[in-house]
């Protein structure tokens, strides 16, 4: 217990890298998320079909295996030379989280879209609302209440996945921690190291659900709905 | 060097195919697992016994949000040391890998199971007081026997998600695909290139994909819960 400070300075050292994964991972999750999930909505057969490819082949592949893929791959066929720094690497976590969660989260967007009552946009066509509008205007906001829960989450899923990062040897939480299983001085405390960690990705998930469910109320008020109490305020079920 | 190899492609098959059937082992020992502590857990929460309700509650939420990785850790160098001295390694790495799976994959099944058996009209439940069964028939001859069938799609996708998340195990030395490409290919071919990374991809995609597809199907004969 001595070495309480030790151990607590070491995780903080891997908390940026950790925080930029998740938050990068998050905004590449939410673009990917859109783009793909209305493009799996498109009255286009062809765009439908490599969003499918793109959606199955993201899902089906583990995520272990794309981190090693794109972390060998973008150098080789693209000549982006990431995985020699510490940066790239990150970038390359973050890319792959995006990609690998915005698989996920496209399924969420299309099914959202899909549960806003057909009158919505039957109504915003007689009312001469051009594609767009309809889209942005009436369809969406309404959607998003729909969206906001199960990509709560698919969030805490994301963070979780950033402990996978250490396998491209990302200096983040975990793999920072984990260096101290090396020092036979630590052994002893290993369970409280691991435990420091384990509650620093809690406060995480809980600080992510904290603010998905306050969108969520400010998404549900602004069509004009209050949004339903919960009895469970953590996460509640794996994007499967 | 060139960009793409194919006879690296062909070569990294036996060591991808190898871990599979580890990779496949693991998923099935773990789902057992995630079954029927899932089920214990969620019978436990349904009797809602004060204090252990709570206390398996905060355990559930804790697991599930944390990393599994982490747990895998946790459980194979703090747990294992103390509990499974004199166990060779390679049955420890399979009990470890069993249970951080299997306890972690639980505290998802058993929401799955929970929302099932509550989907079990309440009818149903005083029909069986007022004929007195006695509470093991009920559950076992009222309750699970209409929770269990429409559960099966959720549970089937839980194997699909343990499946992929298999290669976590790899960190602590289980032989699976993971393993098999980033050490044994890697130690015969000078380094593990995209040939032998897309190999076990598509291994994955190969294998995950006309399962969701069956749990898909399923799904919509049974209903969701």
């Amino acid at each position: 217990m001595d070495n309480f400070s030790v151990y607590l300075e070491r995780i903080l050292e891997g908390l940026p890298a950790t925080l930029w994964a998740t938050g990068g991972g998050i905004a590449l999750t939410i673009v990917i998320s859109l783009l793909a999930g209305l493009g799996l909505l498109s009255p286009s057969r062809i765009v439908r079909g490599l969003v499918r490819v793109y959606v199955e082949g993201f899902r089906g592949s583990s995520e272990v295996v794309q981190l090693f893929f794109f972390a060998v791959a973008l150098a080789i066929f693209f000549g982006l030379p990431w995985n020699q720094t510490a940066q790239g690497l990150l970038l390359i976590g973050i890319i792959v989280l995006g990609l690998n969660h915005g698989a996920y989260g496209a399924e969420i967007v299309r099914g959202a879209v899909q549960s806003v009552p057909k009158e919505q946009l039957e109504g915003a066509v007689a009312l001469n609302f051009t594609p767009v509008q309809r889209m942005w205007r009436i369809i969406l906001p309404q959607a998003v209440v729909e969206m906001l829960p199960p990509f709560n989450n698919l969030f805490i899923q994301l963070l979780k996945g950033t402990a996978l990062l250490s396998f491209i040897t990302v200096p983040e939480m975990f793999q920072k921690a984990d260096e101290l299983r090396a020092v036979p001085a630590f052994s002893r405390d290993l369970w409280l190291i691991y435990l420091i960690l384990l509650v620093f990705y809690m406060v995480l998930a809980v600080l992510i659900t904290v603010v998905m469910r306050w969108l969520e109320t400010l998404a549900a008020r602004r069509v004009g709905r209050s949004v339903p109490s919960r009895e469970r305020a953590l996460a509640r079920g794996a994007a499967a | 060097m060139d960009k793409w190899n194919w006879d690296r492609f062909l070569d990294a098959w036996p060591y991808v195919l190898d871990g599979l059937w580890v990779t496949i082992q693991f998923t099935v020992l773990g789902s057992i697992v995630a079954y029927v502590l899932g089920l214990i857990f969620a019978i436990i929460r349904q009797l809602r016994i004060p204090v252990v309700d709570q206390v398996l509650w905060g355990f559930i939420e804790f697991v599930r949000s944390t990393p599994l990785l982490v747990q895998v850790f946790f459980l194979y160098w703090v747990i294992r040391p103390e509990v499974l001295q004199g166990v060779d390694s390679d049955t420890q790495k399979i009990l470890v890998g069993t249970f951080a799976l299997g306890v972690h994959y639980a505290c998802y099944t058993s929401e799955v199971y929970r929302a099932g058996i509550e989907a079990v009209p309440k009818g149903q439940w005083e029909a069986a007081t007022a004929l007195s069964l006695p509470r093991s028939r009920v559950w076992t001859g009222v309750v699970l026997p209409q929770a269990i069938p429409r559960v099966l799609p959720a549970l089937g996708n839980y194997t699909i998600a343990m499946f992929k998340e298999v290669p976590l195990l790899s960190a602590i030395s289980v032989f699976d695909i993971v393993y098999q490409v980033k050490t044994e290919y890697a130690a015969s071919q000078g380094g593990a290139g995209p040939e032998a990374w897309a190999a076990a991809g598509l291994t994955f995609l190969a294998l995950s994909y006309p399962c969701a597809i069956l749990v898909r199907r399923l799904e919509r004969r049974v209903g969701t819960v």
